[in-house]
């Protein structure tokens, strides 16, 4: 394991920010998504477990590791609804709500998830890129996860339907200015609500993720607040959801800082060095806000920015 | 608070309560329970007997505290989800801090004890009222952030610095001297952390709505730029509501450490920090409420434990019965003011 060294460590660094981005990537492009609209949603660290735990239930109950994806997608969404759905009412808080769907998701998927602790699912296949390598470590850092080739897509995407569909202008209309949007007639409850299922499907794809890619397995302890970091990055990335690509391969790299340490034998401060996205989250966080001006791109609708 | 508007209150929550309760039956019914049978034990488990209210109450002791790190900011118009981290803070404070003081009488030395956790919890929540006022950091999404930093933080300590190797079933600090530590309440099981918790609540609530400071904290959480006209130190104020909220919440951890394990180790995150938001915003985040709410809350976990042995429920059940009641409780504050009963004539 260690015929690389210390560039093993790089190599292992630079997979992981591939192979670990994806959860970052699907959330944050669902939370953009959503926030464009004018809402926030903190509850995607529970769609994103409880996406993972519906995978990879379905995946072992089907055999069939797509089904599972597809699951867990209906699951985020029909979360994303309920949070849309409640949120529409006069006088709720969003962003109290989120913390709610946040301890609901997570507790309904240790609930209906306990039968699924110990079978084997099956997993998603691996592209693998590195075939023509030699070096295991190489071929490792390599192997892509179809999801991430498929958020990879999504991202040029989303940034182009906002920016230049009619769909992406009333988006954007709802979430900077809902008078506006209500005088051309605009209906700004069930354009949000829109945007926060389709942003809830987004996040329970990027669990199924957790749950049959990498790790590959599901337990109670897979999401270590993924999710929660994924929104705080849409804040980092002025709701851009390129750079929500690029921001996600930076987590992903940061995540995977301590694992690849401890491969060439680096072996103590384990647990400072997995607090290392956590505290990457917030250091950027102090970078990017101010309170001075609102941030460029920020939705003036959205609770969390006024 | 007049008389209708407490009622209005009242009715409003416990319609939230019961249809939480309504929607946890049928969670239970979908698993072939009979969800009447499931609400009874639910009742037994929390308050049935003398040893359930024992358990309940010893339960309700950190909600107490861990909500008021929520209910304090919050009227001042913040959203702080850091009890949790606060409190393992706060533990950690208190162990490390039983080192100097070792030698010391028993009340001054837990006294000081429970002061440095404290003291530290309001620090670690301080910070996130810092950031939000000096850099505009959102205080939510941070002080989530600051509860994985203060987890992975506990992790360390107790896996290298300061692990007893003599605690074998799982990592844990060096333990407080004999001497350090707080026990029941005379007749009961129930520790002294109750009481610390119901004194906590009763001062603040004096504080909050009592006080010039409390009401200028109110105009704050009301609208800023009017706190600003009126020359309030909205800094000050910011930092200082984050403060005491965190100071109570890292009591809780100086709590369980002197009261409950003597000890820090992963025992500290059990979720407290996480049923004192929902405590917080159950109770409208009044601190006498709170200590009301926090005893139904702890009758939850209380009976998670016997719902788990007589149907097989996984633990989570509890977990998923807290969620509902957020949920419900956020969506019925849509209610206030639209209820014809409750209206002025």
């Amino acid at each position: 394991m260690t015929e690389l060294g210390w560039a093993g460590v790089l190599v292992a660094v630079a997979g992981g920010a591939v192979r670990v981005s994806t959860p970052y990537l699907f959330v944050s492009l669902g939370e953009t998504l959503t926030e464009k609209s004018g809402r926030v949603n903190l509850g995607l660290e529970g769609t994103l477990v409880l996406g993972a735990m519906s995978a990879y239930g379905v995946a072992h109950l089907s055999g069939s590791p797509w089904l599972g994806v597809l699951v867990a997608g209906v699951a985020g969404a029909g979360f994303g609804l309920g949070h849309g759905a409640v949120c529409g009412l006069a006088r709720v808080n969003d962003v109290a709500m989120g913390i709610a769907l946040f301890l609901l998701g997570t507790g309904l998927a240790f609930y209906l998830g306990k039968p699924f602790i110990e079978p084997v699912a099956p997993r998603l296949p691996h592209l693998a890129f590195g075939a023509w390598s030699a070096s295991p470590q190489v071929r490792a850092a390599l192997d892509v996860s179809p999801l991430f080739v498929a958020g990879a897509v999504l991202a040029p995407v989303l940034r182009w339907a906002l920016g230049n569909t009619k769909w992406g202008l009333v988006v954007r209309t709802v979430g900077d200015n809902s008078d506006a949007a209500k005088a051309l007639g605009w209906p700004v409850s069930l354009v949000r609500t829109l945007a926060t299922v389709a942003g809830g499907f987004l996040a329970g794809v990027g669990g199924s993720f957790l749950s049959l890619q990498y790790p590959g397995t599901w337990n109670e302890a897979l999401s270590s607040g993924q999710g929660l970091m994924a929104i705080a990055l849409v804040i980092f990335a002025r709701w851009d959801p390129m750079a929500c690509f690029y921001a996600s391969l930076l987590f992903g790299g940061a995540t995977a800082l301590g694992p690849a340490l401890q491969s060439v034998g680096v072996t103590t401060n384990y647990y400072l060095y997995g607090a290392a996205p956590y505290v990457l989250t917030l250091g950027l966080l102090v970078y990017s806000s101010s309170t001075r001006h609102t941030l460029v791109g920020a939705p003036s609708e959205l609770t969390i920015s006024r | 608070m007049t008389i209708r508007s407490s009622v209005e209150t009242a009715a409003i929550s416990t319609a939230a309560v019961l249809v939480a309760l309504l929607l946890f039956g049928g969670f239970a019914a979908a698993r072939g329970l009979d969800p009447l049978e499931v609400y009874r034990v639910l009742y037994v488990g929390a308050f049935g007997t003398w040893f359930a209210v024992q358990n309940t109450l010893t339960q309700a002791a950190p909600l107490m505290l861990t909500a008021l790190c929520t209910a304090v900011p919050a009227r001042a118009g913040l959203l702080v989800i850091g009890g949790e981290g606060a409190l393992v803070i706060g533990g950690l404070a208190t162990v490390l801090a039983g080192v100097p003081l070792a030698g010391a009488p028993a009340p001054l030395g837990i006294a000081l004890l429970c002061a440095a956790g404290a003291v530290a919890g309001g620090l670690w929540v301080g910070a996130a009222g810092a950031l939000r006022h000096w850099r505009g950091v959102n205080e939510t999404i941070s002080t989530l952030l600051l509860n994985y930093i203060a987890i992975a933080v506990l992790n360390h300590l107790i896996t290298g610095p300061i692990r007893d190797f003599a605690q074998v079933l799982k990592p844990a600090s060096w333990s407080l001297g004999e001497h350090l530590r707080i026990g029941d309440v005379p007749g009961t099981s129930v520790h002294w952390g109750l009481a610390f918790g119901v004194a906590a609540c009763a001062l603040l609530w004096v504080l909050m709505r009592r006080t010039t400071f409390g009401f200028a904290v109110d105009i704050l959480g009301g609208n800023v730029r009017a706190a600003r006209m009126a020359g309030l130190p909205v800094g000050a104020m910011v930092l200082v509501a984050c403060f005491l909220g965190g100071a109570a919440a890292g009591l809780a951890g100086a709590v369980e450490v002197v009261a409950v394990h003597g000890f820090a180790s992963s025992s500290l995150v059990v979720g407290y920090g996480y049923a004192g938001i929902l405590v917080a915003f159950l109770a409208r985040q009044n601190p006498l409420a709170i200590v009301f709410v926090s005893v139904l809350l702890g009758g939850i976990s209380a009976s998670g434990g016997l719902l788990q042995r007589r149907f097989g429920l996984p633990d989570a059940a509890t977990l998923v019965l807290r969620g509902l009641l957020f949920v419900a409780v956020l969506a019925s504050t849509t209610l206030y003011g639209r209820l014809r009963v409750f209206r002025r004539p």
